[in-house]
């Protein structure tokens, strides 16, 4: 079953087309990556599933009942909140979840992400890294289907990277869909079901990470040549 | 006449100037928000209507606003001027000082980075909701110390309420002063204010200190 149909999605800003007639799907508990260069059109597209952005034309269809959720690049955690109060506060305002309920599933995925004794801590005390996952656990506090990474570690030091692709990776036995928006090519061809190669608002190749990485289609290799070299 | 009876006289109009300066904050502090509401309304007629009307607030005296308050009745509408002047000086002052908060307000609210109502959006917070639990309290934050600046302003001009002859503090200390040509109850009126300004410095000093929890 398709977690998220998105069809023929076109959009621009004034003059310019940033979306030309894309349409992409996502399974239940698939991963994908989507991968290309600055200004592709990556970013938008996420922001139209996640409907933070209108569409031109074309269609967003989820599955019945499914949730969404979403990290952003720059965390945007709530930082008159602490850590519990980050990741708890939507479940008992929005979801009606009883504080104890909310607390004990808090607990549980801040110890997943690996920051067990940080709760009480505000996000101004915490690295760039540690914040990135307390927004994951807040994402998935939510109970999300389906869940979005808007480039979640481009915000972030080498070394604080890797600690966030490690959790995001770690995710994976969830069987949530995830959506990928990504710089982490490594990352991206190890993680991904699915690699979406985006290059000026279209879809330039799209297949599993082998079919992408490895393709020799000329667009491909002058931008994944720059990675590979690296 | 004594320092004595000066200060007891004044004493008298102490009540009625905290009177002005705590009934103005209470009608002023929320009307601000409204206003606030309404000058970023979508609606560009009522924005600009908003922001006419701020811009006369705040470019003409509070002296003039709070004559065309108490008389203006009297001269439009051949109204009677309440003998109670506390009712005309409450109005124009809340009036006034509200102009004020409104622009604090809106500059507070505009100053919030965009990524927290899409935060709020994604976790299914509803607008009043984001506004209550994620906006407001980091505006407040935010925008204590400009809150502070108006409020240890208002002290001092309560005693504009002279002009209408509301018999608070400075208008007594006026008529003292007159009465005996002495100088000495402007004295005790600045001292008055300052300490009273210094009571306001501590407390908001104190709230300041409470929200340095976070950054």
């Amino acid at each position: 079953m398709k977690m998220l149909e998105m069809k023929n999605i076109r959009k621009s800003f004034g003059e310019h087309e940033v979306l030309k007639d894309i349409s992409v799907s996502v399974g239940s508990g698939e991963i994908v990556s989507i991968i290309g260069p600055s200004g592709s059109g990556k970013t938008t597209l996420l922001r139209i599933a996640t409907a933070l952005e209108t569409l031109d034309s074309g269609t967003v269809q989820y599955a019945p009942d499914a949730h969404f959720g979403l990290v952003f690049q720059q965390f945007n955690l709530f930082p008159h909140m602490s850590c519990l109060q980050n990741v708890t506060d939507a479940p008992i305002h929005v979801l009606k979840k009883t504080k104890e309920e909310a607390e004990e599933q808090a607990m549980k995925l801040l110890k997943r992400m690996g920051l067990e004794g940080k709760e009480k801590l505000y996000p101004y005390q915490l690295s760039g890294g540690q914040q990135q996952r307390v927004a994951i656990a807040r994402a998935l506090a939510t109970d999300p289907d389906i869940l979005f990474f808007d480039e979640p570690t481009s915000a972030l030091d080498p070394e604080l990277t890797a600690e966030v692709l490690k959790v995001i990776k770690s995710l994976a036995d969830l069987h949530i869909a995830m959506v990928i928006v990504t710089h982490e090519m490594a990352f991206a061809r190890d993680i991904s079901d699915r690699v979406i190669f985006m290059d000026q608002g279209m879809i330039a190749l799209e297949g599993t990470p082998d079919q992408v990485f490895d393709s020799d289609s000329e667009r491909a290799v002058a931008f994944l040549g720059r990675y590979n070299n690296i | 006449m004594t320092l004595g009876t000066m200060i007891l006289k004044m004493g008298e109009g102490m009540g009625k100037t905290c009177a002005i300066f705590f009934l103005t904050l209470l009608f002023s502090l929320p009307l601000g928000m409204l206003v606030a509401f309404l000058r970023m309304s979508k609606n560009k007629v009522i924005s600009a209507i908003t922001r006419f009307i701020i811009s006369v607030l705040r470019g003409t005296p509070l002296m003039l606003q709070l004559l065309a308050v108490t008389y203006g009745p009297y001269y439009i509408f051949g109204a009677t001027v309440s003998r109670n002047k506390l009712i005309p000086v409450v109005i124009a002052f809340s009036i006034n000082y509200a102009a004020y908060f409104a622009e604090i307000y809106r500059g507070g609210i505009e100053s919030m980075s965009p990524g927290q109502y899409e935060a709020a959006k994604i976790l299914g917070y509803s607008k009043g909701q984001t506004f209550l639990r994620i906006i407001l309290p980091q505006v407040f934050k935010r925008i204590l110390p400009s809150i502070t600046n108006e409020v240890v302003t208002l002290v001092k001009d309560t005693s504009i309420a002279f002009t209408v002859s509301y018999q608070e503090m400075f208008t007594i200390g006026k008529q003292i002063a007159n009465s005996q040509t002495s100088f000495v109850p402007f004295i005790v009126a600045g001292v008055f204010y300052f300490a009273f300004n210094a009571i306001v410095d501590f407390i908001m000093g104190r709230v300041e200190k409470k929200l340095d929890y976070y950054k």
